[in-house]
């Protein structure tokens, strides 16, 4: 008897009651998670590295994972180079306000087809999935001519107007993201506070926004770093005078011999490295503090035996 | 009585364009002209010169060329070239997604930390770094390329069949690069189920694979669509995509020019509608059976 019961024991702690509790199932989750996290983190970790090294150990070859010293006067100079301080309040201008009314704009689009059928709504579908498709470059220059006749080139607007009205980068997919989360809300909670007295409105307000919380934090955070990413709009619509962080890192080489006081410097990988970081940072602190957001069971609310 | 309904659906109609409005304003003002510009620069022959845009209207005579040129050739092909590509590339995105997604939903230690990196894809798949990492090879496999698996796989299969096979080898890990945003949607869908669904199945004596295929499953299968247009338009618009590249070089050509890339970039523009159809098709086919709500 004590044989099978310590028989069982250990068949308990390699594969408990379930295949992802036990310990065999444990490791090979983790390993799997971990190994796939190495692949992601890989590049920022040489990056990083790389950003670290200065002259010397940037040429010696037998220094490759482990730098010699701590070495930050790269981060300095790109800090320099970026305009940091500057360029980066500008940058959140052409982002975090556009992802803000990006995402506004896109979760009623997605709720008006997830919960009217009214007229049109097919030909909306088509359309929206039109501005998807169609490659981005072929309407670049025709969009170019008429924001110049809106006089809104050269200035945040450019960005800012096209994503509150729904049109901005990728606008499609966060319709699409809005429009499966809408649909999957149960309608018996809407005939409910409608039975209460609620005009479609408020049922948007009180039940719609807090049931797709979800789909708000991924939408803004996509929103959010493909706005930060982008480099081929803004250096259409800013012109030459206007710079987001971005930009400036595509033409590093050139800003930096612009650079005050670093003309005697040449530009270097480990120098690129650190501006690079530099930008990923921002993006990464948003998204740890909206993480906290994403709470689970949202559906608790309200509806039994459906 | 009668009259009921057709108030409820003029209300219906009112209450949802109202929703709507903002939008359809946004795209009267700002899509609606340059798309119609860029189809009617497609009907001509488009000569970008100092003075101006001089734009002759030529009929489908660009079209035309499509089908008969050699630079309408080679376009065509790289479309058939991805739409294979796309055959292979989709499903494994899908289910390698999924199958991370449900991993990072679970209670786990140092979740948060798991999926700060596995947010990484996100930002750095859409950012300059990826180029640069595809061009230093950090983001393929050498081991791949040289145990001479490309030439097995190149003497196994029709040459049209091979190509595609080996670049998803060579490619394995740009695919794990562009699975970010796919795993994030599955994890936001993830957090309608309550954990204590899954209790309330397993004390009722449910095994985990009937509460993946029952609970799970259904939460993520309007997800799955959003995930598989995501997946087809992000890797035909991507800026590396040969497509793309015809589109771009055509567009300054000296021989072929602005009106033709416009064209080329129409019927790109139905390929892709086609594509997206086909695979529409699929998942209604697929999930029919597979998920019952």
């Amino acid at each position: 008897m004590m044989r099978i019961t310590t028989k069982q024991k250990i068949k308990h702690i390699l594969i408990g009651k379930n295949p992802s509790e036990g310990l065999i199932g444990r490791i090979a989750i983790y390993g799997l998670l971990i190994i796939i996290g190495f692949v992601y983190l890989y590049p920022l970790i040489k990056m990083f590295v790389y950003s670290i090294k200065d002259l010397e150990d940037l040429v010696n070859p037998t220094v490759d994972w482990i730098p010699t010293k701590l070495y930050l006067e790269n981060y300095r100079t790109s800090w320099i180079v970026l305009n940091y301080g500057k360029t980066l309040f500008f940058s959140l201008l052409v982002t975090l306000v556009p992802a803000i009314f990006q995402t506004i704009t896109t979760s009623l689009t997605g709720y008006a087809l997830a919960k009217f059928k009214m007229r049109g709504r097919v030909i909306v579908f088509g359309l929206i999935l039109m501005t998807y498709l169609v490659p981005s470059q072929v309407y670049m220059i025709p969009k170019f001519v008429l924001f110049d006749k809106f006089g809104i080139l050269e200035s945040a607007w450019s960005i800012i107007l096209p994503a509150s009205f729904g049109q901005g980068l990728s606008s499609a997919i966060f319709i699409l993201i809005f429009y499966q989360f809408f649909r999957m809300q149960p309608i018996a909670l809407d005939e409910s506070a409608e039975i209460d007295g609620a005009n479609p409105y408020q049922i948007f307000m009180r039940i719609g926004v807090p049931l797709a919380l979800p789909a708000y934090l991924t939408s803004f955070l996509f929103s959010f770093v493909w706005y930060w990413n982008e480099t081929y709009i803004s250096s259409l619509f800013l012109g030459t005078n206007l710079y987001t962080l971005q930009l400036r890192l595509f033409n590093f080489s050139s800003q930096f011999s612009l650079a005050q006081g670093l003309s005697q410097q040449a530009v270097n990988e480990a120098i690129k490295y650190s501006a690079t970081i530099l930008i990923i940072l921002p993006v990464l602190v948003v998204y740890i503090i909206m993480q906290k957001w994403f709470v689970e069971g949202i559906d608790r609310t309200g509806v039994t035996g459906e | 009585m009668t009259k009921k309904p057709m108030k409820r659906n003029l209300r219906n109609n009112l209450v949802g364009w109202s929703f709507l409005s903002i939008w359809a304003i946004g795209f009267i003002l700002f899509m609606a002209y340059p798309l119609i510009l860029s189809f009617y620069y497609s009907l001509s022959k488009v000569t970008l010169s100092g003075e101006g845009i001089i734009v002759d209207f030529i009929w489908f005579e660009n079209y035309r060329q499509i089908f008969s040129s050699a630079a309408g050739f080679s376009f065509l092909q790289s479309v058939r070239d991805f739409a294979f590509e796309i055959l292979f590339k989709v499903p494994i995105i899908t289910v390698f997604a999924i199958i991370i997604a449900v991993l990072l939903n679970q209670k786990m230690k140092l979740r948060g930390l798991f999926r700060a990196v596995y947010f990484l894809p996100v930002i750095i798949a859409s950012g300059p770094v990826i180029n640069q990492l595809i061009s230093q090879g950090a983001a393929t496999i050498p081991l791949v390329e040289e145990s001479g698996l490309i030439d097995l796989i190149n003497s196994t299969f029709t040459e049209s069949l091979a190509k595609p096979i080996a670049n998803i080898f060579s490619e394995l890990i740009v695919i794990l690069w562009v699975s970010g945003v796919q795993i994030l949607v599955f994890i936001a869908a993830l957090q309608k189920i309550d954990r204590s669904t899954y209790e309330a199945a397993m004390i009722d004596g449910a095994g985990p694979w009937e509460s993946f295929w029952k609970i799970t499953m259904p939460a993520l299968k309007s997800m799955v669509t959003v995930s598989i247009i995501f997946t087809i338009i992000n890797l035909a618009t991507f800026s590396e995509n040969d497509a793309i590249l015809h589109i771009k070089n055509n567009m300054f050509a000296l021989d072929t020019g602005f009106g033709f890339s416009s064209a080329v970039a129409w019927i790109y523009f139905i390929a892709l509608a086609l594509i997206l159809g086909v695979a529409m098709f699929a998942i209604r086919l697929f999930t029919k059976d597979k998920v019952r709500r």
